[in-house]
């Protein structure tokens, strides 16, 4: 077994070269203004297909989340947190969220996007819990 | 089919289960040949008699033209053959397909029928990888989800938002091995408690071992056929009374709402095509492959209020002498789960039921019942309802 990788489509290439670049970029349409994820040829909202690539806040906040306690595959040592976030610009994705105590994760927690090298020419986004702010 | 001009019009005829739980001395095909055989034999006809085949797929012995492959095991050329594969959906889904096919003249008498050995014919995390594949490959698959993982997603979302409680999703399993216990050919039958859910093994937080569905081997088989041919055999025929789809996504990061379903759409069509609602439902048999997923249904369904699934499950209604049972046969909690054939278990009890043939199990008067099932991650969604002659 080996992780699942992507092998990016044209389509998605823009994604994963600003994930190599450390950027979070999204495809906003020119219609409709509807923010994709994940990337795609036309718009889930209007289906057009002026899209344009910007980058992303890299900021959002934990819609649920999970802590795997029996990993998929030896692969993926548990525990693990796998977690949708409502990103800022409005999608919601998959990720993991990397360096926290599975007791210090809840919803609605507020995290911002890390980058982590997945193979030799592949990087994913990942999220780290923000540092509580103290007033 | 939400007309309800074809309330009635179609019947289940004949059924048939395979020895489910761990069956290593036949192969997925082969189960799915036993059980299509033994359900003709339960209709009172011969294969000659039937002209349609319907089945699914095996996760543990994948084959290209699966019905096809199935129909010339048997030597049987039926004039309508076809492989469905809509995951846990499938089975009520090619139901419809079947009512379609015999509706639009492509066959008068159909076999659907499925098995699979996701126990013997697969290693543990074998299992566990071909069904973690249907996350997206590029977008959830890299990040290691499993399967009681992308269920504990919505478990948790369904916990904060309405409050529901780890306790809550545990009266699901517990209700299911209530009546598994009275199954002679369940799987697991031993009782549990809420707290025997609680203390086992952590699989995704906040799912324990005990809130996943058995990993099994089974098959099982129905068979449809019009109104008029479904007089003259051995058993009283089983009426469809409605029938919906719902499909919201397929991804479950690609959910727009985490904690109600499209099994709202799939049961709003099938209660108007069935002239019936929640409270005239009989029996229950709902897709029990993770406790949160069974409270979802009851919620989505209508047989409690949204939010309040872990009330209506703590009251203990479901249970064996409850007013409102569910997943008679002990669900795929308890009794079998083979990965997509898993829902036919539940269709069969229903025509268990309905035919007064349920043994100790059996309930009084059963005249409808209300079949579910989904496949992905919550995501499509296939509602039937079923009758007996007095509801037509
Ligand atoms: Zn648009």
């Amino acid at each position: 077994m080996t992780r699942p990788t992507p092998i990016p489509t044209p389509t998605e290439q823009p994604f994963y070269d600003g994930c190599q670049r450390g950027e979070l970029v999204l495809q906003h349409c020119n219609h409709c203004q509807h923010v994709v994820f994940y990337p795609r040829t036309h718009c889930d909202a209007c289906q057009s297909d002026s899209l344009a690539w910007r980058v992303a806040s890299g900021e959002g906040v934990i819609a649920t989340y999970t802590v795997v306690r029996r990993g998929v595959s030896a692969d993926f040592p548990a525990p693990y947190i796998i977690a949708l976030i409502d990103l800022a610009e409005g999608p919601r994705m998959m990720t993991q969220i990397i360096d926290a105590e599975p007791e210090a994760v809840s919803s609605g927690l507020s995290v911002r996007v890390d980058f982590e090298s997945w193979s030799d020419n592949i990087t994913l986004p990942v999220f780290r819990l923000l540092p509580v702010q103290v007033p | 089919m939400r007309s309800q001009a074809l309330r009635g019009q179609y019947a289940l005829v004949g059924m048939a289960e395979s020895a489910v739980g761990v069956v290593p001395d036949k192969s997925p095909r082969e189960l799915c040949v036993e059980v299509t055989l033994n359900a003709v034999k339960d209709a009172g006809l011969s294969l000659a008699d039937c002209d349609g085949l319907i089945t699914c797929n095996a996760f543990a012995e994948p084959i290209l033209y699966h019905a096809e492959a199935v129909a010339e095991y048997l030597g049987w050329q039926p004039r309508h053959c076809v492989t469905v594969n809509t995951g846990g959906g499938t089975t009520f889904m090619a139901i419809n397909m079947a009512i379609a096919a015999i509706a639009a003249g492509m066959a008068d008498t159909i076999v659907v029928a499925m098995a699979d050995s996701l126990r013997s014919f697969m290693t543990r995390d074998q299992a566990m990888v071909v069904q973690s594949s249907s996350g997206h490959p590029h977008y959830e698959q890299p990040y290691g989800p499993t399967v009681p993982a992308y269920y504990a997603l919505i478990a948790r979302a369904h916990m904060d938002r309405f409050g529901t409680t780890e306790a809550q999703f545990a009266e699901a399993a517990v209700s299911c091995r209530a009546w598994a216990n009275q199954h002679p050919k369940a799987q697991k039958r031993e009782l549990i408690t809420v707290d025997d859910v609680l203390q086992s093994r952590p699989i995704a937080d906040p799912l324990k071992v005990l809130d996943c569905s058995l990993v099994s081997d089974g098959g099982a088989a129905v068979v449809i056929t019009r109104r008029e041919r479904a007089q003259d055999g051995p058993h009283k025929p089983i009426y469809v009374l409605g029938y919906g789809e719902g499909h919201a996504y397929e991804h479950i990061s690609q959910a727009k709402d985490l904690t109600t379903s499209a099994a709202v759409l799939a049961g709003d069509a099938a209660y108007a095509a069935a002239g019936l609602t929640p409270d005239q439902i009989d029996l229950m048999q709902l897709y029990d492959c993770f406790t949160p997923a069974l409270l979802i249904q009851l919620e989505d369904l209508g047989f409690c209020r949204k939010g309040e699934g872990g009330d209506f499950l703590a009251s203990g209604v479901t249970r064996p002498g409850g007013s409102k049972p569910l997943n008679t046969h002990g669900g795929m909690l308890s009794h079998c789960h083979p990965g997509n054939p898993g829902a036919m278990f539940g269709l069969t009890e229903a025509m268990l039921q309905m035919r007064g043939a349920a043994q100790a199990r059996q309930l009084a008067d059963i005249q409808t019942a209300l079949c579910h099932a989904q496949g992905g991650i919550m995501s499509s969604h296939a509602t039937l309802i079923l009758g007996v002659e007095e509801t037509l």
